[in-house]
C-alpha cells in the first residue's frame, strides 16, 4: 500500500470514520466503527496502528483523537469538514445536506467551495437518522430496509409530531385506525424531510445539492428530498465518510505545505 | 471572599444562608474558570475582580449603611427606568436583572414554563431568597415592555413593593405624551418614597452623573474598534454588567483609569488576541450578570468580541440626556426624549435597531454578528429573523443562537460558533 501521509477522522455521536490519503491525495484506506460509550477505545481500534505525519479530526468527539494519536492533531468543525469533503467528491456542489445519526446540517457554499451559511438542528433528535432508526425498530424492520419499505407507501397519511416520542404515539394510533404500515412509514419519512427542507430553505438552497450522511442511503429519503426541494441530489459513493474525507484533505494540505517548506 | 463578616447581614436580609453559600461557591468557581484564566488582562480589571468578589458583600453593606442614613434603594429590570430621577431624589438605583439559573422550580409555580430565563431567574432568585439586592430594595420598578415581564410583575408584586411604569410600544407624539406622564408619575412616586423634592439643581447633577458613566462606557466601546482588540469581550461585558450595581461616580473613575491603560495598549499596537483574530459583535437579549456562557464559548473558539448591541451594552450607553436644560421641566423633556430613543425589540416598528446594529458592526470593524436570543423571547426572536436578512443584504455574516442559562447545550453551541469562526477565517483568506 502507498505510504499514508494524511489521516482524517470524523468522530460522530453514533459512528466514527477514518480516511487515509497518500502523497497524491488519493484515498488509500478507510474504516468505520460505531462510537459506543467507549469512544477512546473505539478510536484506538479504528486506527489499528495507522498513523500519519498529519492528522485532522472533526465531529463532536474531535477533541478525543489527540488522546489516541501520537502525531499533533488539528481539529475542525463538521461544517468545515463537509465543505472540504464536498469539494472533493462533488466539486460543483453549492449546497450540502447532511443527515447523520444525531444531527442534521445544511450548508451553502460559494462558487469556490467556501461556507457562506449553515444551519444545524437544535438539541433534540427529531429530523435526524436517530428518529428513523427508532421508528424502524417500532416497525420491527431493519433500519437499512426501512426506506425501501416506505417507498411502497401511498401518500395521504400525515404525521404532525416532531418529537420522537409523540411521533411514535401518532404512528401507533394510525396503525390502530387501520392505516397501512407502508403509508405510515412514508409519512414518518415525510415528516423528517419537511424539517430538512425548511432548513435548506433557511440557508438558501442553491443546486447542485450534495446529500451526505448515513441517511442518504435511504432511497425513500432521497426521493422525498427531491420531491420537497425540486432538486435532485447528488449522492456520494460513500455518504458516511464525507466528513472524514474533508478532514483528511485538511490534513493533506497541511502535509503538502510543510513538505514544500521543508524542501 | 471574606464571607464570615457578612453572615449576620445576610441573615438580617432573610437570605437562605446554605443555598446562598452554594451560589457564591459556584459563582466563584465559574468566575475563576472564565475570567482569571485569561492571558494579558488589563491591570485595571482588578477593580472589577474586586467589585465582583464583593458583589454580595461590601456593596450590600454600603447599601445597608446608606439605608441606615435614611436613603432608599430602588431596583429595576430594564434600562427604561430613568435613573436620573432616582438619583435626583437621593435614592440609589440598582439593576436587578439576574443571569443565572436559580430557583427555577419555584419560579415555574408563578410563571409559565415557556417564559424566558431572565424572567424565571429574577423570580427564582427572589423566591429562593438568594439575592441580597432584591432583599435590600425599598421599591422595585417594572415596566410594560414584553408580555413575559408585564405579566411576571403581577405575580412578583405579591413578593416585593412594586411600581410598574407604562412604556409605550410605538414612538408617535401620543406615545411621547404617555411616556412623559409616566416619567412624571415616577418622579412623584420617588419623591414620596424619599421625602425629597427634585430640584433643578439635583436633577442637573444626576443627569451629569449618569451621562458621565455613559461617556466612559462609550469611550471604552470606541477603544475596542482598535485592532488588535485591547480588551476581551468577556471583560468588557463584565464592566457593563457591573455598571448596573456599582456606585456610578466611583465606577466611572475606575473605568476611566482602565481606558487610559487601554489607550496606551492601543498606541503600542498591543492586544488580547492577534490582529488576525475574527472580530464579532454580539447582538440581542440582555446578558445579565453572571451570564457569561456565550462570550466564553465565543472567545474559546478563537474569536474576540468587540461590541455588545444589548441593554447590557450599547443600548444602555449610546444616547446621552441633553444637558442644556435649566429648569426641571426642560430636563424632564430631555430625559423623556433620550429614553424614547431606546431601540428595544418591544417597539413596533423598530427599524432603527437594524441600522444601529449595522453601524456598530462597521464602527467596530467586526467580521460578523452573533445574534443571541433567549429561548421563548418573542420580541428578539422575531427581530433576529429580520436582522439576519438585513445583515445578509449588507454583506455582514451572521449567526443566530437561541439558548438559555443551562449548560446542557454548550457542546452544540461550541460547534456552531467554531464553525462560524472557521467560516470567517476562511473568508479573510
Ligand atoms: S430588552 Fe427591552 S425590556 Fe429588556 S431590558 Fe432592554 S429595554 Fe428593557
Ligand atoms: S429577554 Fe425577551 S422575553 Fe425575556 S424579559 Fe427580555 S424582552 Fe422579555
Amino acid at each position: 500500500m502507498a505510504e499514508i501521509v494524511a489521516l482524517g477522522i470524523d468522530v460522530g455521536s453514533r459512528s466514527m470514520e477514518l480516511v487515509a490519503l497518500d502523497a497524491q491525495a488519493a484515498v488509500v484506506d478507510s474504516a468505520r466503527l460505531p462510537t459506543t460509550f467507549h469512544p477512546v477505545a473505539q478510536l484506538a481500534a479504528l486506527l489499528a496502528g495507522r498513523t500519519a505525519p498529519m492528522v485532522t479530526a472533526t465531529g463532536y468527539g474531535r477533541e478525543l483523537v489527540a488522546q489516541v494519536v501520537p502525531a499533533a492533531v488539528a481539529t475542525i468543525t463538521e461544517i468545515t469538514a463537509y465543505a472540504l469533503g464536498a469539494a472533493v467528491c462533488a466539486p460543483k456542489a453549492r449546497t450540502i445536506l447532511d443527515i447523520g445519526g444525531q444531527d442534521t446540517k445544511a450548508i451553502r457554499l460559494d462558487a469556490a467551495g467556501q461556507v457562506l451559511k449553515f444551519e444545524m438542528n437544535d438539541r433534540c433528535a427529531a429530523g435526524t437518522g436517530k428518529f428513523l432508526e427508532h421508528m424502524a425498530t417500532v416497525f420491527q424492520i431493519p433500519v437499512e430496509e426501512f426506506g425501501v419499505f416506505a417507498l411502497g407507501g401511498q401518500e395521504g397519511v400525515r404525521i404532525n409530531a416532531m418529537c420522537t416520542v409523540f411521533a411514535e404515539t401518532e404512528a401507533t394510533s394510525l396503525m390502530a385506525q387501520g392505516h397501512r404500515p407502508e403509508d405510515i412509514a412514508l409519512a414518518l419519512h415525510a415528516s423528517v424531510c419537511q424539517r430538512t427542507a425548511s432548513m435548506l430553505g433557511r440557508v438558501g438552497l442553491t443546486p447542485p445539492l450534495l446529500f451526505a450522511g448515513g441517511v442518504a442511503r435511504n432511497p425513500c429519503m432521497v426521493r422525498l428530498v427531491e420531491k420537497f426541494t425540486g432538486v435532485s441530489p447528488i449522492i456520494p459513493k460513500d455518504p458516511d465518510t464525507v466528513g472524514a474525507l474533508g478532514a483528511a484533505h485538511h490534513a493533506w494540505r497541511r502535509w503538502a505545505s510543510s513538505a514544500r517548506s521543508a524542501s | 471572599m471574606q464571607h464570615d463578616a457578612y453572615r449576620a447581614m445576610w441573615e438580617r436580609l432573610d437570605l437562605d444562608l446554605p443555598a446562598h453559600d452554594g451560589l457564591l461557591q459556584v459563582l466563584g468557581k465559574f468566575y475563576g474558570d472564565i475570567y482569571m484564566s485569561q492571558q494579558g488582562r488589563l491591570q485595571g480589571m482588578e477593580y472589577l475582580d474586586f467589585v465582583l468578589s464583593e458583589v454580595h458583600g461590601l456593596r450590600i453593606q454600603e447599601l445597608q449603611e446608606a439605608k441606615a442614613q435614611g436613603r432608599k434603594v430602588i431596583g429595576t429590570f430594564c434600562v427604561f427606568v430613568p435613573e436620573e430621577i432616582t438619583l435626583a431624589a437621593g435614592a440609589i438605583h440598582v439593576g436587578l436583572c439576574a443571569g443565572a439559573e436559580a430557583g427555577t422550580e419555584l419560579a415555574e409555580q408563578l410563571v409559565p414554563r415557556n417564559t424566558c430565563a431572565l424572567i424565571k431567574s429574577f423570580i427564582g432568585f427572589k423566591l429562593a431568597r438568594l439575592c441580597p439586592f432584591t432583599q435590600s430594595c425599598d421599591l422595585v420598578v417594572g415596566e410594560t415592555t414584553c408580555d413575559g415581564k408585564k405579566k411576571a410583575y403581577e405575580a412578583f408584586a405579591e413578593h416585593v413593593p412594586m411600581l410598574v411604569l407604562e412604556v409605550p410600544q410605538q414612538k408617535q407624539s401620543c406615545d411621547r405624551e404617555l411616556w412623559k406622564a409616566e416619567v412624571l408619575r415616577y418622579k412623584a412616586e420617588v419623591e414620596a418614597l424619599t421625602g425629597q423634592t427634585i430640584t433643578a439643581q439635583s436633577l442637573a447633577a444626576a443627569i451629569r452623573t449618569v451621562n458621565a458613566r455613559r461617556r466612559v462606557l462609550q469611550r471604552l466601546g470606541a477603544l475596542r474598534a482598535a485592532s488588535p482588540a485591547p480588551i476581551s469581550g468577556r471583560d468588557a461585558l463584565l464592566i457593563n454588567q457591573v455598571s448596573f450595581y456599582d456606585d456610578p461616580v466611583r465606577f466611572a473613575g475606575a473605568i476611566s483609569t482602565l481606558c487610559d491603560q487601554m489607550e496606551a495598549r492601543v498606541a503600542a499596537g498591543e492586544g488580547v488576541a492577534p490582529a488576525d483574530t475574527p472580530r464579532l459583535v454580539l447582538s440581542g437579549c440582555p446578558m445579565a450578570v453572571p451570564n457569561w456562557k456565550l462570550p466564553y464559548v465565543v472567545e474559546s473558539a478563537g474569536a474576540v468580541i468587540v461590541g455588545e448591541e444589548s441593554c447590557i451594552g450599547t443600548r444602555n450607553t449610546r444616547d446621552l440626556v441633553d444637558e442644556s436644560g435649566t429648569t426641571v421641566e426642560e430636563m424632564i423633556d430631555a430625559i423623556v426624549d433620550r429614553y424614547l430613543r431606546i431601540d428595544c425589540a418591544c417597539f413596533t416598528p423598530n427599524s432603527e435597531r437594524m441600522d444601529n446594529v449595522v453601524d456598530l458592526a462597521r464602527a467596530q470593524k467586526a467580521d460578523g454578528v452573533l445574534q443571541y436570543t433567549l429561548l421563548f423571547c418573542q420580541p428578539y426572536g422575531h427581530e433576529s429573523m429580520k436582522l439576519a436578512r438585513r445583515l445578509e443584504a449588507e454583506g455582514i455574516p451572521s449567526l443566530a443562537i437561541e439558548t438559555d442559562y443551562s449548560m446542557e447545550d454548550v457542546e452544540q453551541l461550541k460547534t456552531r460558533v467554531e464553525a462560524f469562526v472557521e467560516m470567517l477565517r476562511s473568508r479573510r483568506g
